[in-house]
């Protein structure tokens, strides 16, 4: 009975509440590590030192000035996509159409951005940004309504929404709205100089990044310390516990989903601001399928996700010197990404079986 | 077997078990359980939830090993460690839910349920075997249609036609007809009785429902809290009799000491009419109020609606309508029932009223997180949620490592004393709960009826729903009868005869 009545002593707790905090962050750890070390035993199959492979995406990723701020352009919508994964996560819902978000935001600020020219930048900018933000929040919410109204798989039809969306874009961009001007690769009309996001004062990393660490805190403060996140933890909970406390399941859900799909429209928007100028095809470059992997390996906290995506970026922004020095392919990466996914969601059955992590086995 | 034995006689089946004991722990499921099944006899098993039907049926299909006992089939001692044993020995059974796979077709579904289905299937030769069964078959189900567009009836024969098909020769069915028409029911059964009659099988049935067990049934034994209380021939004993037998006559606990009268009318349901669970059949209350300071017990034997009602108070099962609490309209918003203090104990707390993954406190706030006095809050606030839950934690004697724990690792009963003091606490005007103390030890039951009574006697209105015939008497003012989605039948607990509740309880006015 002894452990049973530790509440209201004083003695030292802290020891098994680390153990059980831990747990969120040995794991995924663990599994990280695991991948990489499949990822190794890959690159030996094809005659490549896994140690060099390691010493190059350090090089590529971190280890200049330069390589440092690729990666940290790359986070900005790696961090907004994996939001758009773990915001509904936390209502029990696995969303991972979070790409078809992404480009419909790119599309619409680069289909409407060409008419705002003669706005002042002040309130284009801004406006161009809750339009994207509206229509990528639209697209998340229809799967978060098919769901909750028609009991349609989320996880399916928001998959399938983003190939529609991948579709509508080059619908558009080839047709409606493309520029007579630009003859190999389909775009949209080329933003005006002032409708381009600048980059961070002193960095050469774009606008994004900010907005993108700004969201996760954000979503985090949501989640963690405000009403609306603790109802939406308890949907995520026992969605039955919620509609016997009255909680309104429903609007959480469309709610969720489109703050979810927000943040992956406004990614698109910063690609489209901040990178290309303009919107083509180059916006479905796969950050949506990403953010998928950064969400899982972050165990949805919002906060946790911002490492995570630095983590990913750098291997993202390493790839082209992978694949010049070692002579790999450039898909060496999504086999990596591939093996670290496989891991994390075979590490889930970990959670609550090892002792280690028991509080009663340091009490 | 033993060599030079005599070969077991085709047919049906003789099946006996032998002073048949189940314990589980401290807790004895089976208490020296003797039945004999004669051969080609239809033999009914009744008993309320709990009183060890499934536990005796899973000795004797080797799910579970007895503590002690014996079985004989044919008139000789087996030893089932498993269920193939039982198979081997032509024991079968047919489960409440269907086994069949819905996208394959009845002979599909036939052919590989066999032990010996070869590695590739001659399905012309399996064909004309199928066909040459069915026709020797009193009944018949079409083998070439996917299972899927079966009615349930129809399933239902074929999980039996299956069962003759494996070879087996006395079949244990498990509330077989639960989730058919009564038209269905009575065909199926119907068929049942005729390859009893024919000499062909004998059975075992768990059944609730007395008007099955006259119709079609030879004999019948009765189970309570895993004693056998009665055996007989259908032919010898009423419904009433068989009622009295199964919520036995020694039940009639006196009522908790309670105070005060009842006061104005607090929950009025009417004309409340909505689907059950398997949508075929409707739910309908006509007329259901609860008073301040008065236990309102519905009594009943489980899948009579119950659940669905539970699902109706707490806006989970969409019905038309009128549902009223102190006087104004009510839909099971939280608004409503922060405003009009409607608090609510499902049954099997965990599962129903919690978040196994989220920690003692924060389920503790469920209630509360989102009320600042009388307004609502946007911030959460987290040291405010952890003082009040540390404080309901020592109230209520609940059980945990930390406040931080999940509320998964609990055991049952400090679960429920957790969902007890989150709902429990401050004004509660109207209190709907549903089985309680299901599952629960001896000293939580007595504590959590004990808040239920103090919550009644403070001057709140309690529906009570549970199956557990004794609890109602315990508890109620009132105790109303629910049957086939409908209140049957009303009474003052004080003058309640329990013969009559089993009576409205079997379905029979």
């Amino acid at each position: 009975m002894a452990d049973q009545t530790m509440i209201g002593s004083t003695g030292a707790t802290w020891l098994p509440a680390l153990a059980r905090r831990s747990e969120a962050v040995v794991i995924p750890l663990a599994a990280l590590v695991l991948g990489l070390g499949l990822f190794g035993l890959f690159l030996l199959t094809q005659g490549k030192s896994p140690v060099d492979f390691m010493a190059i995406v350090w090089k590529g990723a971190y280890g200049s000035a330069f390589s440092l701020q690729n990666t940290l352009s790359r986070a900005a919508p790696l961090l907004l996509a994996a939001l758009c994964v773990a915001l509904p996560a936390r209502l029990g819902l696995v969303v991972i159409g979070g790409e078809g978000a992404i480009v419909l935001g790119g599309v619409a600020t680069g289909a409407l951005g060409p008419h705002l020219a003669a706005v002042p930048p002040i309130v284009a900018l801004p406006l161009l940004g809750l339009i994207a933000m509206a229509v990528g929040g639209l697209w998340i919410g229809a799967a978060g309504a098919l769901r909750f109204y028609r009991g349609v798989n989320e996880t399916i039809s928001s998959l399938l929404l983003a190939y529609i969306a991948i579709a509508l874009m080059n619908h558009l961009v080839e047709g409606p709205f493309r520029d007579p001007a630009s003859l190999n690769k389909p775009s949209t009309l080329p933003l005006v100089d002032a409708l381009r996001v600048g980059n961070l004062p002193g960095m050469e990393v774009h606008w994004g990044l900010a907005f993108g660490l700004l969201a996760c805190v954000a979503s985090w403060v949501l989640i963690d310390k405000t009403t609306w996140g603790f109802a939406a933890r308890i949907v995520g909970g026992n969605v039955r516990a919620a509609q016997v406390q009255g909680l309104p399941v429903g609007r959480l859900i469309l709610g969720f989903t489109a703050l979810a799909g927000g943040f992956a429209g406004l990614a698109g928007f910063f690609e489209v601001t901040a990178v290309f100028g303009s919107a083509n095809a180059s916006l479905a470059s796969g950050y949506g399928y990403t953010g998928i992997l950064i969400a899982f390996l972050a165990r949805h906290n919002p906060l946790a996700i911002i490492p995570v995506a630095l983590l990913l970026a750098g291997f993202d922004a390493a790839s082209g010197l992978i694949q010049r020095r070692m002579d790999l392919p450039d898909a060496t990466i999504l086999v990596l990404q591939g093996f670290v996914f496989l891991v994390i969601l075979i590490s889930d059955t970990a959670y609550g079986r090892l002792k280690l992590f028991h509080p009663e086995r340091w009490a | 077997m033993i060599i030079g034995e005599d070969p077991v006689l085709p047919g049906a089946l003789e099946v006996a078990t032998l002073g048949m004991t189940m314990r589980f722990g401290g807790f004895t499921a089976l208490d020296d359980v003797s039945i004999r099944v004669a051969p080609g006899s239809f033999h009914a098993l009744l008993g309320e939830n709990g009183a060890g039907k499934s536990t005796l049926v899973k000795c004797m299909m080797g799910f579970y090993h007895a503590t002690s006992g014996q079985m004989t089939v044919g008139g000789r001692e087996a030893r089932i460690a498993d269920p193939r044993d039982a198979h081997a020995l032509g024991l079968g059974m047919v489960y409440q839910h269907f086994t069949l796979v819905p996208s394959l077709t009845a002979a599909e579904n036939l052919v590989i349920s066999r032990r010996d289905t070869p590695a590739v299937i001659d399905w012309a030769r399996e064909s004309r075997a199928l066909r040459d069964f069915m026709a020797a078959m009193p009944f018949r189900v079409p083998l070439d249609q996917p299972i899927s567009r079966l009615a349930a009836g129809e399933k239902q024969k074929l999980e039996i036609l299956k069962q003759l098909y494996l070879g087996r020769r006395f079949l244990i069915l498990d509330e077989p007809t639960s989730v058919l028409t009564p038209d269905e029911a009575d065909e199926v059964l119907g068929h049942v009785r005729a390859l009893c009659a024919a000499g062909e099988i004998s059975v075992l049935m768990i059944t609730h429902k007395f008007r099955e067990v006259t119709a079609f049934a030879d004999e019948v034994s009765v189970l309570r809290r895993g004693r056998l209380v009665g055996q007989g021939r259908v032919a010898d004993l009423g419904h009433a009799d068989m009622a009295a037998m199964m919520i036995g006559t020694s039940a009639a606990r006196t009522p908790l000491p309670r105070q005060g009268a009842a006061g104005p009318e607090v929950l009025s349901v009417r004309g409340v009419k909505a689907r059950d669970r398997s949508g075929l059949k409707e739910i309908a209350i006509d007329a259901l109020t609860v008073k301040a300071g008065e236990v309102v017990g519905i009594a009943g034997i489980s899948g009579n609606g119950q659940m669905e009602l539970m699902e109706i108070l707490t806006g989970q099962r969409p019905a038309q309508g009128e549902i009223r609490v102190a006087g104004r309209p009510y839909h099971a918003t939280r608004t409503e029932a922060q405003a009009l203090a409607v608090r609510y104990l499902p049954e099997e707390p965990l599962r129903n009223a919690c978040a196994g993954r989220m920690s003692v406190a924060e389920n503790i706030a469920f209630r509360s997180f989102d009320r600042n006095g009388a307004a609502s809050r946007f911030w959460l606030a987290g040291g405010q949620m952890r003082a009040r839950a540390a404080q309901l934690v020592d109230a209520f004697k609940v059980k945990t490592a930390s406040l931080d724990a999940p509320i998964a690792a609990l055991s049952g009963g400090n679960v429920q004393r957790a969902v007890l003091a989150r709902e429990l606490t401050g004004e509660v005007r109207l209190l709907v709960i549903s089985n309680p103390c299901f599952g629960l030890d001896f000293s939580a039951v007595a504590e959590i009826r004990a808040r239920i009574m103090a919550a009644r006697n403070a001057g709140t209105a309690v529906l009570l729903m549970s199956e557990d015939l004794d609890e109602v008497m315990e508890l109620s003012d009132r105790i109303l009868v629910m049957s086939e989605g409908r209140i049957a039948f009303e009474t003052p607990a004080a003058t309640a005869d329990l013969a009559t509740i089993g009576h409205h309880m079997g379905g029979h006015a």
